[in-house]
């Protein structure tokens, strides 16, 4: 062939390739999480819950296939995330990204995704100015503000009149801390005292005896689910708390992966958090019960269905808008669904999920496993922390 | 006046944890100067066998503690015939990184039979109850704790001080060549006193997870708080480490009733300033 004819040929075959409406694209996701280290439970349960949700909607939306790329972090490591993002953006084209455990994994990226125009949904990292920072991020997790407001609402409409609130010093704890303090306040009640709590502690009886001191109808906590929360849980017990009428407050403490461990000391105990894997919907009983035959040694928590309901997001965005970026954020503002913890949608302002936040009991299931029994619903809270 | 009793109750019960816990490292690293940053390792062990055993297995505690303990402690003296052999002859800075080493494999292990959450042990119905001393409630489980650091530090003194393997140790250690000329077997001796140390790390992580609760990351957590109380007591004196771990028991639960604000700076800011007047710790050895 002469190499006219040659570029005529190429560009022939360029052209049809490029027109051809079957033409199948791959899109790539990229979840960027902890998988490995202490806190790789991270990880683990959003892959699982992505993997849960492939298997029951297929890996194509009409024709394009999706492909999931996971990066590790190794923890709360602000530099790897940015790394593992740019990485993911320059090297494997990727349109979308997911996961984000920690609040400065998530900030890390956001001159990233704003720059590429690449939406980010955030599975878990739950500081409400993260969504500030880029356009494109958007969240279907929770945030303290959204699941402290309705405790302290709900603790001072069931008989509490004085509390004292006991939270892990960093940022979490102290935004649990303002929330609920500000919400109880407002509802005529009085914060006692207010303890913050180092970090690396794991002997909690000081603290529980200054509670029980302090007199109060109840106590508000917030600690990092783990070592911290089975040793906090425990010393409330022991230390006599509970016999002494002091009432226990929470979010996260009793979460699926922690309540195991807790054993029977966890009875009783009174939480606000979005969801339960004892959540009673069909949705929520096929999503559990898939986990359970895909992953048999699983329980579904928090983490699993931020990660459920962020790929469902990212399906739609890719719906509506391939891998246009700019388009699927468009697309995803206001979108509403039905989700294993109950109807949600998507803020079209902070772009983060409003939801119901349930108040829960622990308790113990016919099978004698330990739940949290949902007993009363706030209906569709915002995120009560986002100042614009 | 009750906040001062308060104080010592709770920081006694926590000093005697890190007692246990921390003791068997004294012993390992100042009689038989190995840097064993593994020692937290063993506490996981004996604590998560443990866990197997009362949780997954359904097996009473007192029948599961001492069984884990055996198997820690066989666990410690294959490991000491195996990899801590060629050790003993490493420099300093080659036993930190080759005793680091065998920590994360400790972790790894543990982390792929038993994964990365909480490893709760099931207490015996003797070990559940409080107790109320009018002003205060005091778990039963921390005075059952406080009763078995005071046995631990009754025996090793017994056994170090008064017995015929104490005097062995004491002699290997103070001269290896010596000793071995006189007919003492010093790898023999080298072999029960790790397996000794390992066992009662295994002790102290099973008593002490009420306290310290037990996980895959366990030994790197822990690291530096019993490092702190080898460092305090100073190395190789059994009533330093005691001295040491109450002291800072007290100090750290008293810090936490009053300072709390001040999180763990108050106890390191401790530590600074008894290690710049005392480099080798209370009772250290010159």
């Amino acid at each position: 062939m002469k190499p006219l004819q040659m570029a005529s040929v190429i560009a022939g075959l360029l052209a049809a390739l490029v027109t051809c409406p079957s033409s199948a694209e791959t899109i790539r996701v990229g979840i960027i999480a902890t998988f490995s280290g202490p806190n790789a439970i991270w990880g683990k349960q959003f892959k699982e819950a992505t993997e849960v949700y492939v298997a029951e909607h297929g890996d194509s939306i009409n024709g394009d296939k999706i492909e999931f790329i996971y990066k590790d972090v190794a923890g709360p490591n602000a530099d790897a995330s940015k790394a593992a993002a740019q990485d993911l953006l320059v090297r494997d084209q990727v349109k979308y990204l997911g996961g984000f455990d920690f609040t400065p994994n998530a900030l890390a990226v956001a001159p990233l995704i704003t720059q590429a125009k690449v939406p980010a949904v955030i599975f878990n990292a739950a500081t409400s100015s993260i969504n500030k920072q880029s356009n494109f991020f958007l969240r279907t997790s929770f945030t303290l503000w959204q699941v402290s407001v309705p405790m302290a609402n709900w603790a001072a409409a069931n008989g509490a009149k004085t509390v004292i609130t006991a939270v892990t010093d960093y940022n979490p704890g102290v935004d649990a801390e303002t929330a609920f303090a500000s919400a109880f306040e407002k509802k005529g009640g009085k914060i006692v005292s207010k303890i913050r709590m180092p970090l690396q502690t794991t002997d909690f009886a000081p603290f529980m005896q200054r509670i029980k001191d302090s007199g109060s109808d109840g106590v508000f906590a917030f600690l990092p689910a783990g070592p911290a929360t089975f040793a906090f849980t425990k010393a409330y017990n022991e230390g006599g708390l509970k016999q002494a009428g002091i009432r226990f407050y929470g979010t996260g403490e009793t979460d699926e992966t922690t309540i195991d461990a807790l054993g029977d000391q966890a009875t009783g105990l009174v939480t606000a958090y979005h969801y339960s894997d004892a959540h009673e919907s069909d949705l929520n009983t096929a999503f559990t019960a898939k986990l359970k035959q895909m992953f048999p040694s699983s329980r579904a928590n928090l983490a699993s269905v931020g990660a459920y309901d962020g790929v469902h997001l990212i399906y739609q965005m890719i719906k509506a808008a391939k891998g246009d970026g700019v388009k699927a954020i468009e697309a995803a503002k206001g979108l509403a669904w039905e989700s294993p913890r109950g109807p949600v949608k998507l803020d079209p302002e902070t772009r983060h999920v409003v939801q119901n936040v349930y108040i829960r009991r622990v308790e113990k299931d016919p099978q004698g496993r330990l739940i949290n029994k949902e007993f009363d619903t706030v209906q569709q809270v915002p995120d009560l922390g986002f100042n614009p | 006046m009750l906040v001062a009793l308060s104080i010592i109750i709770d920081g006694v019960a926590y000093g005697m944890i890190l007692f246990m816990i921390s003791v068997g490292l004294s012993v390992t690293m100042g009689l038989m100067r190995i840097m064993n940053l593994a020692h937290g390792g063993f506490a996981l062990i004996g604590g998560a066998i443990a866990h197997a055993l009362t949780v997954r297995l359904g097996i009473d505690f007192v029948p599961a503690a001492i069984l884990s303990i055996m198997t820690a402690v066989l666990i410690s003296f294959a490991l000491e015939r195996i990899v801590y052999r060629p050790i003993y002859r490493l420099g300093e800075l080659g036993q930190v990184l080759a005793t680091i080493g065998v920590t994360f494999i400790i972790i790894a292990i543990v982390n792929f039979f038993l994964g990365s959450t909480l490893l709760p042990i099931r207490p015996p119905s003797f070990m559940t109850g409080s107790v109320t001393l009018g002003f205060k409630t005091l778990p039963m489980h921390r005075l059952i704790v406080i009763g078995a650091g005071a046995m631990v530090l009754v025996f090793l003194y017994w056994l170090i001080e008064r017995t015929r393997f104490g005097i062995y140790l004491r002699a290997s250690v103070d001269n290896h060549a010596t000793a071995a000329a006189l007919g003492i077997n010093t790898s023999k001796i080298y072999a029960v006193t790790f397996a000794l140390g390992a066992g009662l790390a295994a002790l102290g992580g099973m008593l002490g997870a009420e306290l310290l609760p037990l996980e895959a990351y366990y030994p790197l957590r822990y690291m530096v708080l019993f490092l702190t109380v080898v460092a305090v007591g100073g190395l190789g004196t059994i009533t330093g480490s005691f001295a040491a771990a109450m002291g800072l028991g007290i100090l750290d639960t008293g810090s936490r009733y009053l300072l709390s604000e001040f999180g763990t700076i108050v106890f390191f800011l401790a530590v600074m300033l008894l290690l710049s007047a005392r480099p080798r710790g209370l009772l250290g050895r010159a």
